[in-house]
């Protein structure tokens, strides 16, 4: 029953990402063709309805499902077939580490919202994530041309440039937290500063917060960091690849964008929490249903109300990154690799550390002299 | 008077032009000053931020527009985007589209196959054969005459170059597209077509 349930929600994380993805592709278009002025993709229709353009939806897998799946003559086969399933299923897989909900009872027993239960769910994530590159630089390797390999080379060393960064944006929060369990990370957010602010992430840690979606931005590999695609220059590691292997590829950065989204809505923007929805004691998961609709409705099915709040709590936090994360994909250019290279290495390490530094103190400090800030 | 060249040394330099303007120290050089960059601009993170203004702004100014539209209010339209098909674009009384061949009073096509469009096409996209015409006074007509509109880039050297003004370009005539290459071939009887 309980492995049941396990496998029922990994399945669960994993189309949270592919939904994401698909609605993803339609939200790019979309939001970009509206910041410029444009309608953007309109021309699906079913019998008529276009529905804001929302059957491209549909429309764009069949395209690329239907379409010739191309293997040029001279790439190393086998790596060529494999890379795009690396590229996309090790971020999918990342997606079964959050905690897309509380522990809720339902029928007599505890059900926990969290796909991968693992004290250790943060390093879960960003191993899978730096796994997933792997797929980009094989990709690379296996086109056997120019072009594709540089691209892969640039895959590979746009990780070193943001990953080390990226584990020092966070560690602030995670020492903050005391663990890298990323359950635990959400119910200690539960918390309130002088019982008015919510003691998130992103209150306690705006410095990291920021350094997050920068480097975040960068592991995504969209713009303004999508040099190893960079089409105007070399086109990319895919650029031996076409059909729904390209497709894949695609779908990569947005499920990478979903990983994104989903950590900093983990560590930054609360979890599922709602503020003043929370109370915290109660029932050990730190949620409890609004007075009125307590008393309202059926006790038996409080449950399922919280599950479906903490989930859609969840998922409007990741829309809001998310919406934020493309607004900045379409309003910078690219950078060159250099001022990656600069950027992670020379401004953000250091500042994360020194966020780092200061939190470490301020911890200690504040545990030194007995203050309580929050509850 | 011109200050006096030497003639670039070593003689047959590749470089030559380049070698006489130094050697006369007529180079013009003009210093162009590195715009200042303070710490706001060096600082990345603010420019960013401005430029994410302009964005939102637009993003959700043009949200607003659109919604506007859908209830049904008169105001600016959210986008500049023109729906071709359903809602043609009205160029301008220059524009150069589809050719057309002009006719003589008595119906016949003006063109008296001297073949200077085929010459001067720059996508070399026009083919005439050219025949001896049975009228006393025209000494040559042409048989066949077909422009490969995919292939025209609708330069207008053509029209530019006719002696007899016997070919012309519409403003306003967009329904060029074919499903097929051959379709885009046009000859003598499709370029004189009245429509
Ligand atoms: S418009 Fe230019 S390219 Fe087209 S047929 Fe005339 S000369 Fe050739
Ligand atoms: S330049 Fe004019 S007259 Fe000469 S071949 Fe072309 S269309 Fe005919």
């Amino acid at each position: 029953m309980s492995v049941l349930w396990v496998l029922a929600k990994v399945a669960g994380g994993l189309g949270f990402g592919m939904i994401w993805a698909a609605f993803l592709g339609w939200v790019e278009r979309k939001q970009s063709a509206v910041m410029q002025d444009r309608i953007g993709a309109n021309r699906a229709d079913i019998l008529g309805f276009k529905a804001i353009g929302l059957f491209h939806i549909i429309a764009d897998p069949i395209k690329l499902f239907t379409k010739e799946d191309f293997v040029p003559q001279g790439v190393r086969k086998a790596f060529h077939a494999v890379a795009p399933s690396i590229s996309l299923g090790f971020p999918l897989l990342a997606l079964a580490a959050f905690p897309y909900g509380g522990t809720v009872e339902f029928l007599g027993r505890p059900w926990s919202l969290q796909p991968v239960e693992s004290p250790m769910g943060l390093v879960l994530v960003l191993g899978m994530v730096a796994v997933g590159i792997h797929g980009v630089v094989m990709a690379g390797y296996a086109s056997n041309s120019y072009y594709g390999l540089l691209g892969g080379l640039r895959g590979a060393s746009q990780m070193i440039a943001y990953e080390a960064c990226l584990a020092a944006t966070m560690a602030g929060a995670v020492f903050l937290f005391g663990t890298l369990d990323l359950a635990e990370a959400v119910a200690w957010q539960a918390r309130m500063i002088g019982g008015v602010l919510p003691a998130w992430g992103i209150v306690l840690q705006p410095l990291g917060f920021v350094l997050f979606l920068i480097a975040g931005a960068a592991l995504t590999k969209r713009t303004p960091f999508d040099l190893p695609e960079g089409e105007s220059e070399i086109v990319g590691y895919h650029v031996e690849y076409s059909g729904m292997k390209f497709g894949m590829f695609m779908m990569t950065d947005l499920i990478e964008s979903v990983v994104v989204a989903s950590l900093a809505t983990t560590l930054f923007l609360g979890g599922w929490h709602v503020p003043f929805l929370t109370a915290p004691g109660v029932s050990g998961a730190g949620v409890a249903l609004p007075p009125f609709m307590g008393s309202a409705l059926p006790a038996g099915l409080h449950g399922p109300i919280l599950a479906a709040l903490m989930l859609g709590s969840f998922t409007a936090k990741v829309a809001l990154v998310l919406f934020v994360l493309m607004q900045i994909r379409w309003t910078l250019p690219r950078f060159r690799f250099d001022q990656l290279l600069d950027l992670g290495w020379k401004n953000i390490l250091p500042l994360a550390l020194a966020n780092f530094l200061v939190t470490a103190w301020a911890i200690y400090l504040a545990k030194a002299w007995g203050i309580h800030i929050w509850g | 008077m011109p200050p006096q060249c030497s003639p670039p040394r070593g003689g047959g330099s590749r470089h030559g032009g380049l070698a006489t303007r130094e050697a006369c120290g007529r180079v013009t050089v003009r210093p162009v000053e590195r715009p200042e960059r303070d710490l706001a601009v060096q600082v990345y993170l603010l420019e960013v931020l401005t430029g994410l203004g302009v964005t939102f702004r637009h993003f959700f100014l043009n949200l607003g527009r659109h919604a506007a539209k859908l209830l049904g209010v008169d105001g600016e339209p959210g986008s500049v985007t023109i729906q071709y098909p359903e809602d043609p674009p009205a160029l301008g009384s220059r524009a150069r589209t589809r050719h057309r061949i002009l006719r003589r009073p008595d119906g016949a096509p003006r063109c008296a196959a001297c073949l200077l469009c085929e010459t001067v096409c720059p996508a070399r996209c026009i083919r005439i054969t050219a025949e001896e015409s049975p009228e006393a006074l025209i000494e040559k007509r042409a048989r066949t005459f077909e422009i490969d509109l995919g292939l025209c880039v609708f330069c207008g050297y053509c029209v530019e170059a006719c002696p007899v003004d016997a070919i012309r370009m519409d403003a306003n005539d967009l329904d060029l597209p074919a499903f097929d290459r051959k379709d885009m071939i046009w000859d003598l009887r499709r370029l004189m077509e009245e429509t």
